[in-house]
């Protein structure tokens, strides 16, 4: 924890490279943009309420110095965490930082080379049956028996965990309504769409009653319609059942909302970690960029851009000639379109470029990136 | 798999409104639960048996689902239409021998044996306990090639290793729910030939005959359970199921055709025989072959199969006249079990050994690929 937020401190100032690369990212995501806009503030506001609540439970998963070598790659690099009960962590960082091998260390499914886990009150490496009996795991790009039915994975998985077998029953078919497959519960998974067997996952990490559940990539492979129903399910998991939640995902976009806590995780490494408020801050920046359509001739605009007190730069997008990218002040953003329209140009779109939450993302993943250049 | 018969359940199954807890639910069994309509459900029901009502080793879960699949999988149909195939040609072809020769076989010791062991002199088709060891293999091959490699390619290990059970149980109960498997072809088919023999030429077996068969039976499933623990050593250490599936094919093939070639050049290497060479030369080189064949499961178990199904055989071995002694010609079935003990032990060491090679492998694999 510490270490990380000294970390965090360190960064200097955002690189104009990456700035470019964040608005990139952030037109193709243009279109999910409002629905996100509110979760976040509501994962704000639970945000604090987390940090409130920190010295009461204890925390359920546990790592310290955590560390995993393949050679002589260093997969997972003295990886501290701690996710408490009726949280939901979220582990965020690219394809390949080690988020999935961190997982199986944290299941006892892999020796970690140094340091210590504690999962639900147990070493997964010493006791990685009492840790599997109470962990459900969702693992990434799950998979299914093709020739049984959804209810008929269920109930082997129930069976495996020595459960009950008429109680299971019942809770089976409760789980495979709440991820709402109760219409194909049985039929045959192989006709099931990649979204259904992810669902189905879901509940299948649920059919043991976890009081840890973490998930490797649950929103992946599932459509946005999809995509807030999970993420409504994961939430209820911490919430109503009060279990300790560690979600992975490379999609930050699709997960910070139901996180209270999130640590982004780069080549093994955890670079931040705390609130999605708190990372905001942290990266809260001097520049940014405006996005902003404009009637007239280009020759007269770009002056007149160039004129208002903040602007550092203005550039007409590659697609769209009317639309320009305007780079400056942080403060531009208030005062933008009052400037504009005292010169008299008419402004039919402004929108700002890369958020907080790009920010964070580009910042960390595309630092490291070049951290990672320079050493080589 | 072949048929689904849960599907049809929904309709008998109450929806969670109408469910009164503590009521109908204590009243329904558990067939009706696991149930559907077919008899192999049933079968499957009473197989998987209850989490709680069994509490057994992870092992015991995962060879109850294994076996399920088995039993309802095209793959064990195809098998016993091959192997069906294959006694119903080489048993015809015997009874046909002998009820041409009825007037010598009449009262004739281990008649009921040779049924299983004896080839007509007059057909192409080998003897049954032959044609066993020929196609046994693709039994052990057919359960085995996809046990690890398959669970990788649905992406089930990951979810499979996370249940609370061991790591080994997953190994463990594919490879018992594999050997299930085969007794159950290789009992079906025993006891068809049996029926045969009993219905078409009216021998009835005596004690000492339902002895050496049902120990013919145990060393056959302990010979293609080599084949199984084979099968899944490749489908552990390849990746894909086609690939591993080819590999112990081969190794059959390889063996089955070319063993006796094989020996032969490494013995003639090994232990030449010239052109004017003593008896001591040409029994050595004999002898080298022999053991050099040996190494081969498939020896061991023919030899094993000739003592058991046939009680006059006393040795498998090389004899020379001089040593040829007045035994009595018809061995009893202790004393047959006995000669072919070394063979029986060697084959169990030989599937030990090729399981616990696939199961060091297993454990020491990354879940992930």
């Amino acid at each position: 924890m510490t270490s990380a937020d000294n970390r965090l401190e360190d960064q200097p100032g955002l690189g104009t490279d990456a700035t470019d690369a964040g608005s990139a990212q952030a037109d193709g995501e243009a279109a999910t943009r409002a629905p996100e806009r509110r979760g976040r503030s509501e994962a704000r506001a639970r945000g604090t309420r987390g940090d409130a609540d920190r010295g009461a439970a204890p925390s359920v998963i546990r790592a310290r110095a955590l560390t995993k070598r393949y050679g002589d790659v260093l997969a997972v690099d003295h990886l501290n965490l701690d996710v408490r009960p009726g949280e939901v962590f979220g582990l965020l960082g690219p394809n390949g930082a080690g988020k999935t091998t961190t997982i199986l260390m944290l299941l006892g499914l892999s020796e970690p080379t140094d340091g210590r886990a504690e999962v639900a009150g147990f070493d997964p490496t010493r006791a990685p049956l009492e840790v599997k009996r109470r962990v459900g795991y969702l693992p990434d790009e799950v998979g299914f028996y093709g020739a049984l039915t959804g209810r008929q994975n269920l109930r082997y998985t129930a069976r495996l965990n020595r459960l009950d077998r008429r109680t299971t029953e019942d809770r089976i078919t409760d789980l495979l309504a709440q991820v709402g497959l109760a219409d194909v519960a049985d039929r045959p998974v192989e006709t099931y769409s990649r979204g259904m067997r992810q669902r189905l996952g879901l509940a299948d990490a649920l059919v043991k009653d976890p009081s840890v559940v973490i998930l490797d990539e649950p929103t992946a492979a599932i459509d946005p319609a999809g995509v807030a129903e999970v993420l409504e399910l994961i939430r209820s998991i911490a919430r109503e059942r009060g279990a300790a939640v560690l979600l992975s995902s490379h999609l930050l976009h699709q997960v910070q909302q139901v996180c209270d806590r999130v640590a982004i995780f780069v080549s093994g490494r955890i670079v931040a970690q705390g609130t999605m408020r708190r990372l905001a801050e942290q990266v809260a920046t001097e520049t940014l960029q405006i996005e902003v359509g404009l009637d007239g001739p280009a020759d007269a605009l770009e002056p007149a851009l160039r004129a208002i007190p903040g602007v550092r730069d203005a550039v007409r997008d590659d697609h769209d000639p009317r639309v320009w990218r305007v780079t400056g002040a942080r403060a531009l953003q208030s005062r933008l379109a009052a400037e504009l329209a005292s010169r008299g140009v008419g402004v039919w779109h402004l929108r700002r470029v890369g958020d907080d939450l790009d920010e964070i993302y580009m910042r960390y993943f595309s630092r490291e990136e070049a951290g990672n250049g320079r050493a080589a | 798999m072949a048929g689904q018969p849960e599907v049809t359940r929904t309709v008998a199954e109450p929806g969670p409104a109408s469910r009164v807890p503590g009521t109908d639910q204590d009243r329904r069994g558990p067939e009706a639960r696991g149930g559907g309509t077919g008899m192999l459900a049933r079968v499957r029901a009473w197989w998987a048996g209850d989490g709680e009502r069994s509490p057994g080793g992870g092992w015991r879960v995962v060879a109850d689902k294994e076996f399920g699949d088995h039993v309802l999988s095209i793959r064990l149909f195809i098998l016993i239409a091959i192997l069906g195939l294959a006694a119903a040609g080489a048993i015809y072809s015997t009874t046909t021998y002998v009820r041409a020769n009825a007037q010598q076989a009449t009262g004739s010791p281990g008649l009921f044996v040779l049924l299983f062991s004896a080839q007509s002199p007059s057909s192409q088709i080998p003897a049954f306990a032959t044609l066993i060891g020929l196609l046994g293999p693709l039994l052990g091959i057919a359960f085995g090639f996809d046990a690890i490699n398959g669970e990788r390619a649905e992406r089930t290990l990951p979810r499979l290793v996370a249940q609370p059970i061991h790591r080994d149980d997953v190994i463990n109960g594919k490879f018992v729910a594999g050997l299930a498997a085969i007794g159950l072809v290789l009992a079906s088919i025993t006891v068809l030939v049996s029926g045969v023999a009993f219905f078409e030429l009216g021998i009835v077996p005596g004690p000492d005959d339902v002895a050496r068969v049902a120990t013919w039976v145990l060393v056959t499933i302990v010979y293609v359970g080599f084949w199984l623990a084979f099968a899944m050593l490749c489908s552990i250490l390849l990746r894909r199921a086609a690939t591993s599936a080819l590999a112990a094919i081969s190794v059959w093939l390889v063996l089955t055709l070319f063993a006796s070639l094989l020996t032969s050049v490494v013995a003639g290497v090994l232990s030449p025989v010239p052109t004017n060479a003593s008896l001591q030369q040409q029994v050595a080189n004999a002898q080298l072959q022999l053991d050099l064949a040996r190494i081969s499961p498939g020896e061991l178990y023919s030899e094993a199969t000739a003592y058991l199904l046939d009680p006059t055989v006393q040795t498998v071995g090389i004899i020379l006249p001089s040593q040829q002694t007045s035994l009595p010609s018809i061995l009893p079935y202790e004393q047959s079990v006995l000669l072919g003990w070394p063979q029986g032990v060697a084959l169990v060491a030989l599937t030990v050994v090729c399981f616990g090679v696939g199961y060091v492998a297993f454990m020491r694999q990354e879940v992930r690929a």
